[in-house]
């Protein structure tokens, strides 16, 4: 007989935070720190990733989906140490609880929705007999249940970010990294995505990487500000709103915080 | 309680589905439990639990007409799932959907070089005693295998090393695809034209895994180009110009050959790690 809860449902948790870095460094090309030393632990909610271009989002984001090794400091992942001395390990069980939207969200134009999708969930390990059903889930949660048989070249660029985001959620991630996610979106179906976000965030961690200060603002629990690779502040939305002055650039409370910040960020530092 | 467990062969009590379909507290908590997971996997059951609702239970049957009645227009708007898939999704688990065009390049640089050769053995004229399938045999997989865990040529190169399944395994997954193709169009050529299976084959075999193993540490594209440069310097140049098949092709070059193939499969399963991350596909 099936049993309706399985024994990984219900074991508890061996780990306290989601994604835990300490002294995290990670190098890119020949001597850039992209990250540079890093402390940073994250729960369960939806964490928005703020900080100017070139700041190391991007790298941060590879680092915590495992395709980029860190250069020093230890990284734990659901309690899983990532990388360091003993980085010959594929990761394979850990992976398969991560979901992950890069930036360059590349894919295959002849495929339908549902076949890029499908394939995405095989090649995250999902049992063969549940990749039907968690299929259609992930489509009908980025509502593309109706565009789920078309041609990927068919859709618009709108579409084609909903599909990528339907391909991280498709192994119910524990982790989800999403990288610029909201690029392309339309202001309705940004609101839309905003739900989901929320919706995720109850008993998932999500890290989204966002230039958008009004997309934090509207469905982040926690900010995380990031500036020349390392971490500026760490805090819930209202605490950054309440850092900027009349003075400071932005057209919302929250912008001018965080100007506020990226003027003087060894000030911002202190205070998280 | 056994005899409501739902164990094979054996089904709920009238009482029980009655009860269920009734609701409030006329079951316990653990028969309530007990049924709803045998319901789930017992479809006469549920039939009967159906039947006891339309006839006892009007609530809750107007109930399900209610929700059946909201749900109508949704499902009307979804499409149903598609009974079968095609086959170019099924390939696709064996080798990037973008390779098929490399690899037909690949088997027809092969045939090409196969019509040379039997044109040139006829006319007896050039470079009439050196194999061209011999002497593309070792490159030709090494393309395929670039191909297919290059970032130029995956677009969804990122999000494939991210996943639990890149690595080693994936990557041995692609290479055999692409030996599969390209290895009975090299038997073909060889064949027609009389070349020992071994003399190319543990070339093609040997560069296959010479391309891999470099590939962990430079990248596989990069590692492919540099190859396939080493043996048109090393190997092709030097036998169309001498007009004779060079000392690495013969007989006698084979436990070399050999050995780079050891060397290179050591080197891939000591260095396996490598794979499922970015680094690999340069």
């Amino acid at each position: 007989m099936t049993s309706a809860v399985s024994a990984a449902d219900i074991a508890p948790t061996a780990y306290a935070w989601e994604i835990l870095a300490t002294g995290l460094k990670v190098r890119v090309g020949r001597k850039r720190m992209a990250v540079d030393g890093l402390d940073l632990s994250l729960g369960t909610g939806v964490h928005g990733l703020l900080g100017p271009n070139g700041a190391g989002k991007t790298t941060l984001i590879r680092t915590l989906a495992t395709v980029l090794r860190p250069t020093e400091g230890t990284l734990e992942l659901l309690g899983e140490s990532v990388g360091g001395v003993a980085g010959m390990g594929e990761h394979r069980a850990l992976r398969r609880r991560i979901g992950y939207l890069p930036q360059e969200f590349g894919y295959y134009k002849r495929f339908t929705v549902r076949e890029f999708v499908e394939y995405m969930a095989w090649l995250k390990e999902v049992p063969k007999a549940e990749i039907p059903a968690a299929v259609q889930r992930a489509v009908e949660r980025v509502g593309l249940a109706d565009r789920a048989d078309d041609r990927m070249k068919s859709l618009s660029g709108g579409m084609v970010r909903r599909v990528g985001i339907a391909q991280a959620i498709v192994n119910d991630p524990t982790v989800l990294l999403l990288d610029e996610p909201t690029v392309g979106l339309d202001p309705a179906q940004r609101l839309r995505f905003r739900e989901l976000l929320q919706e995720l965030g109850t008993d998932t961690c999500v890290l989204v990487s966002t230039h958008l200060v009004e997309d934090v603002a509207a469905a982040c629990t926690d900010v995380v500000v990031f500036a020349e690779g390392r971490l500026v502040f760490q805090g819930p939305p209202d605490e950054l709103a309440s850092m900027g002055g009349p003075e400071h650039a932005g057209d919302s409370p929250l912008e001018r915080g965080y100007s506020a910040l990226l003027l003087n960020p060894e000030q911002g530092r202190g205070s998280w | 309680m056994s005899g409501e467990r739902g164990e094979r062969g054996e089904h709920a009590s009238a009482r029980i589905v009655e009860g269920y379909a009734r609701g409030g507290a006329g079951l316990a908590a653990d028969e309530v439990w007990a049924v709803e997971a045998h319901l789930e996997v017992c479809r006469g059951c549920r039939d009967r639990l159906s039947a006891a609702v339309g006839a006892g239970v009007p609530a809750v049957a107007s109930l399900v007409d209610t929700v059946w009645s909201g749900l109508e227009p949704q499902l009307a708007a979804t499409a149903p799932m598609p009974r079968g898939r095609r086959w170019s999704a099924r390939l696709s688990r064996w080798m990037t959907p973008t390779m098929v065009p490399w690899l037909a390049m690949v088997v027809a640089v092969t045939l090409l070089a196969l019509l040379l050769d039997l044109v040139g053995t006829g006319s007896g004229s050039g470079s009439g005693d050196v194999s061209l399938v011999l002497l593309f045999a070792p490159v030709l997989p090494v393309l395929g295998v670039a191909a297919s865990w290059s970032r130029g040529l995956d677009p969804a190169y990122e999000l494939t090393a991210s996943v639990p399944r890149a690595g080693l395994q994936l990557v041995l997954r692609r290479t055999a695809s692409v030996l599969g193709v390209v290895v009975p169009a090299l038997l073909v050529g060889g064949w027609a034209t009389g070349v020992m299976v071994a003399q190319w084959l543990l070339p093609c075999l040997a560069f296959t895994a010479t391309t891999l193993a470099l590939g962990g540490i430079v990248g596989v594209t990069r590692a492919a180009v540099a190859l396939a440069a080493v043996w048109a310097a090393v190997v092709v140049a030097p036998t169309l110009a001498a007009g004779r098949t060079a000392f690495a092709l013969r007989a006698d070059g084979l436990p070399a050959w050999g050995l780079l193939l050891v060397l290179g499969i050591g080197v891939v399963i000591a260095r396996r790690g490598a794979y499922s991350v970015l680094g690999a596909h340069r």
